[in-house]
């Protein structure tokens, strides 16, 4: 019961116009998402995340392959999928002239919630939510935080197994963003929820048991953040230099180094080896009379991991580019 | 609240300085929303001007354009009084505003031209200028492309190149990375920089602590008013109260709820206590102290440390404890 | 099915209580038909008063006298000119000095005894509103004097020496007209029309922006992923447009007939219902519209067209059967034309369902066809 695979996606494909193989939105996309999981699907802009999410309920038709929620197929079984789950879209703009009130009464009916449950779920609902003493404002002018809450409250309220999130938190400030997490963590806990999140934080990645790095349609690595963070060759230093852009050229020809990535003001250097390279690098910036705050060995988080893995995908394909090109030229 | 710190360039000739912002306040009824704000920018500088949503961030902007008029204070950008000079004022500044100011039915290019027409340009400068634009912002080879086909990051520099078509002297960006992932976010940062270099200043709010990083000077902003200005580096150090312990465990969520309730009981004095993606920053007036005692308190919970360790705090780490949550 | 009526209950009310919040567009609604109904009732006229006509009196005797003074105490006529012959009239008229032109035959007096009198009256043909204006009221005045009036509608050239096109058939509405308003007053033969016109409007313009608004917000991709089903939504939209389309027909029927005293002549039940189908055959219309326009500028472009048409080809001021066959067929395609004739014929003539099944009918089929086809277009599914 566990173990039970609540979502899954097998050679999912979405062509737009065009038959070309190569203009693939979304590229034989297969993934398998147990209950009590969260998934992050994340990846540059234009990737594919939100047409997959699309996909998965059947709000676009796939061109090949197949996906299902609950056991259910996206397109042949859509009604019996949307009535156990909820979704978040990434444009969701609740009804403004609505209050927060009717809001939640308005989704509860749409989604079939009967009157004896909605005078209990409601209210726990908003308690969770922290809207309970803004019931009768209109939707509109909540902040932008509380609207997010409360488009989260309005997709539970029909207590779904599975919950879809197209970048839940776009344009939240930081501290919104983990109440909004805080929020749906504790709803999760209480009931074995499912959560298929597309996010362009990291840190909300971070937390994730599986992670789904898509670029362009494809994807490339979807595993458990260890085993990806893992795909990244190197070990990880990172220093704050006095002089950032002499720092940064000097690192990328030095031996050993693998990856160089920029974190605000500091760098992080990838190199084959840490307790060799270290006080390599080390001397290598005192010859340049650049001085730093330390140098220290840290974990790869899943920012540096994206860029790492992007960048890497980027060039493999630029590679196949030039090489497709190259043939067809002879 | 360091009032001494408010304007480190008070020897400098203020008339000199791009941006002077002096009591600026405004006020909707009876809601404050700007508090008698006061900051100075140098030339070339980035300045990072940070708060929670509500803040008063997008007003103290609007007001420096000229969008609106200030209740009581004054502003000068280049010299100009944004309202009895906006006009001539904006024709040397730029602007990106949350909100894109793109039109989607049109192509990059097409974008690039309006803005250059509506800024003035003749036609032999619009010429020259489209195409530098467009290179800068890397879009060569996408510049016929249809604007609502680019994806976010391309939008992001496609906006930036139609706020800077005129050569401003100073730019004001509105969260422009918003939502945009790692890469794409660092690529456009090289583009302010690039601009800096030239002389240009540049105002920026955002929401990523690593981009605040790399501002020469940052403000707070909260509820108004103005809480805190310096740079990142003098920032960690005086407005950090308390020293911050980074730990990675086993299950950052359960973590978070039982040091959450720690600090509500009071036996340990944590002062703040965030997730940070995987990981947890604790906040506490001294770090070995308590250190053992939190490792021991999670292994009771049956939640694993990985690692515990004392680390210099991140901005993130000041905004959060100096700023007060902005309330609905 | 228990959860269906749940969704429906729940969109109808949502769609309500959005649309009593948008004080903007209710006041557009119920303040555009007064606006316009008081324009049409006080301010414009579309008849015309005072034509100035020419005189040929080939016989001169006290009974043509009379007859000439009839015409001028109608109000209609303002003899400018007495003439010898028809072409110093059509001279006249091509320069534009005269409108309208009457000749009375030399042996007008011998015709009346015998009950053969003829006048030939002269309509300016480029001024449309001259000319139904002129015909009808020398219709009238010769018919008090059992007169067989012919009209000729001249066509002017601009050169001197105009041609002559017989009129032809004369609107049979115009005869209508004077049968049946017999003051004449415009208002009695414009409200009818009006209503409907301001109905259809209102009606396409509220289901388009409904529908288009949504997507162009994104609420839509939302709905669409709960159980909802695509006709769900759209009755749940209609029906809240309906009982306002209802309230106004009510309110403008109200203004017209007991604030201008426009009689309603027959039956307030029959008219009612008719009303209900014209209405769900705009809202079908505005729906396929929503099919078409991707944004709400669009929506305003594509009903501005309509109106125009609705204006020009619908019979609601020209008449139809002047117009050439192109122009009847787009009118034929428009619910306006239907119920002009339907809300004419109950409102002034007080005819009964008999007279007019055939346009209840095509409304009928109108309003299916134009819904099932954009029921089709709404699918499940954002493609």
């Amino acid at each position: 019961m566990i173990d039970e695979i609540t979502l899954s996606a097998e050679g999912l494909s979405k062509r737009f116009g065009t038959s070309n193989g190569s203009n693939n939105a979304v590229d034989h996309l297969s993934l398998q998402v147990r209950r009590g999981e969260t998934y992050g699907l994340i990846g540059p802009d234009g990737a594919g995340k939100t047409t997959t999410v699309r996909l998965l309920l059947g709000l676009l038709s796939r061109s090949e392959g197949k996906s299902s929620i609950l056991g259910f197929d996206s397109m042949n079984d859509t009604y019996e999928i949307r009535e156990r789950v909820g979704y978040i879209a990434q444009q969701f703009v609740l009804p403004a002239d609505l209050t927060v009130m009717e809001n939640m009464s308005f989704f509860a009916n749409i989604q079939g919630v009967t009157r004896e449950e909605q005078k209990n779920r409601i209210p726990e609902l908003l308690a969770f939510a922290g809207l309970t003493d803004f019931t009768g404002r209109l939707a509109g002018q909540l902040s932008g935080g509380m609207k997010k809450k409360l488009a989260l409250a309005c997709s539970l309220i029909h207590t779904p197994q599975v919950v879809l999130l197209d970048e839940p938190t776009l344009g939240v400030d930081p501290v919104s963003r983990r109440e909004f997490w805080n929020l749906l963590g504790n709803l999760r806990a209480e009931r074995g929820l499912t959560i298929f999140v597309c996010t362009p934080y990291m840190d909300e990645a971070e937390r994730c048991t599986q992670i789904g790095l898509i670029y362009e349609g494809k994807l490339i690595a979807s595993d458990t953040p260890t085993q990806i963070k893992r795909l990244v060759n190197g070990e990880l230093l990172e220093l704050t230099p006095s002089r950032f852009v002499p720092a940064q050229e000097l690192m990328t020809g030095l031996e050993g180094v693998l990856e160089v990535q920029t974190y605000g003001e500091k760098l992080h250097v990838f190199v084959d080896e840490a307790v060799r390279r270290t006080p390599q690098i080390e001397a290598a910036l005192n010859t340049q009379g650049i001085t730093h705050q330390g140098i220290r060995r840290i974990e790869i988080r899943m920012e540096e991991a994206f860029i790492s893995l992007i960048r890497r995908q980027a060039h493999a394909n630029e590679k196949a580019n030039t090489e497709t090109e190259l043939k067809g030229q002879k | 609240m360091n009032q001494e710190n408010l304007d480190n360039h008070q020897d400098m000739d203020l008339a000199q300085l791009p941006i002077v912002v002096e009591g600026l306040t405004k006020s909707f009824g009876d809601f404050i929303a700007v508090d008698h704000v006061s900051f100075s920018v140098k030339a070339g500088d980035v300045f990072g001007w940070l708060g929670p949503n509500g803040a008063g961030k997008t007003t103290t902007i609007r007001m420096l354009l000229g969008l609106i008029k200030p209740t009581s204070g004054s502003a000068s950008v280049l010299g100009f009084d944004p309202v009895t000079q906006t006009k001539t004022m904006q024709a040397h500044v730029g602007y990106m505003s949350q909100q894109f100011t793109l039109y989607n039915e049109l192509t990059a290019r097409e974008n690039i031209q309006f803005y250059g027409k509506v800024y003035g340009l003749d036609r032999e400068e619009l010429g020259k200028r489209q195409d530098e634009i467009i290179r800068m912002a890397g879009l060569v080879g996408r510049e016929n492309v249809l604007t609502s086909r680019l994806s976010g990051g391309w939008k992001q520099r496609l906006a930036l190149g139609c706020a800077i078509v005129h050569r401003p002297q100073v730019v004001f960006l509105d969260e422009p990375t918003a939502g945009v992932d790692p890469i794409s976010r660092r690529d456009f940062w090289g583009l302010i920089y690039a601009m800096t270099k030239k002389g240009v200043t540049v105002l920026v709010t955002t929401h990523y602590m690593d981009e605040a990083e790399l501002c020469q000077r940052v403000g707070f902003i909260s509820q108004g008013r103005l809480v805190a200005i310096d740079s990142p580096s003098r920032l960690k150090q005086t407005q950090m109260h308390g020293q911050v312990l980074e730990i990675n465990c086993s299950d950052p969520e359960g973590g978070m709820r039982v040091l959450k309730t720690i600090q509500h009981q009071g036996q340990i004095p944590i002062l703040e206590v965030a997730l940070y993606g995987a990981q947890i920053h604790v906040v506490l007036p001294d770090v070995q102290e308590y250190k053992e005692a939190i490792r021991n308190i999670l292994l009771q919970k049956n939640i694993q440390v990985n690692s515990i360790e004392w680390i210099a705090p991140t901005l993130e780490d000041v905004f959060i404890s100096s700023v007060t949550t902005f309330s609905p | 099915m228990q959860k269906r009526r749940q969704r429906l209950i729940a969109l109808i009310l949502k769609e309500t209580m959005q649309l009593l919040r948008d004080r903007r567009t209710l006041m557009m609604v119920f303040g555009l038909p007064l606006i316009e109904l008081f324009l049409f009732g006080y301010a414009v006229s579309l008849t015309v008063y005072h034509i100035p006509t020419a005189i040929v009196d080939q016989n001169k005797s006290p009974e043509s006298r009379n007859f000439i003074q009839a015409l001028v105490n109608s109000q209609y006529f303002d003899i400018t000119e007495t003439l010898q012959s028809e072409d110093q009239i059509v001279n006249e008229m091509d320069a534009g000095r005269v409108k309208a032109g009457i000749v009375i035959p030399p042996d007008f007096p011998t015709q009346l005894v015998t009950g053969n009198a003829n006048v030939l009256i002269l309509l300016d043909g480029s001024d449309s509103f001259s000319v139904q204006s002129g015909y009808s009221a020398a219709s009238i005045v010769a018919q008090n004097y059992s007169i067989q009036l012919t009209a000729e509608k001249i066509t002017r050239t601009g050169a001197a020496g105009g041609s002559l096109q017989q009129a032809g058939t004369m609107p049979i509405t115009s005869s209508i007209q004077v049968l049946y308003n017999p003051d004449l007053r415009d208002l009695w033969f414009i409200l009818p029309a009006i209503i409907g016109m301001i109905l259809q409007s209102m009606a396409v313009v509220l289901a388009a922006i409904t529908v288009v608004k949504e997507r162009e917000i994104g609420t839509l991709e939302q709905i669409l992923a709960t159980p909802t089903r695509p006709l769900e939504l759209i009755v749940g939209k209609m029906i809240p447009l309906l009982v306002l389309s209802l309230i106004l027909i009510g309110v403008t029927l109200g203004l017209g007939v007991f604030w201008f005293g426009v009689p309603f002549k027959g039956s307030l039940w029959l008219y009612l219902w008719l009303s209900l189908l014209f209405i769900a055959s705009s809202l079908g219309l505005g729906l396929l519209v929503s099919t078409i326009a991707r944004n709400q500028r669009q929506v305003a472009q594509i009903t501005q067209m309509l109106m125009i048409f609705s204006m020009l080809l619908t019979g609601l001021i020209y008449p139809r059967s002047a117009m050439p066959a192109a122009s009847q067929f787009i009118g034929d395609l428009i619910p306006l034309t239907y119920f002009i004739r339907i809300s004419r014929g109950i409102v002034t003539k007080g005819v009964g369902l008999a007279f007019f099944w055939g346009d209840a009918l095509v409304l009928l089929i109108y309003g299916l066809v134009v819904m099932i086809t954009a029921s089709f277009s709404f699918r499940n599914r954002l493609d």
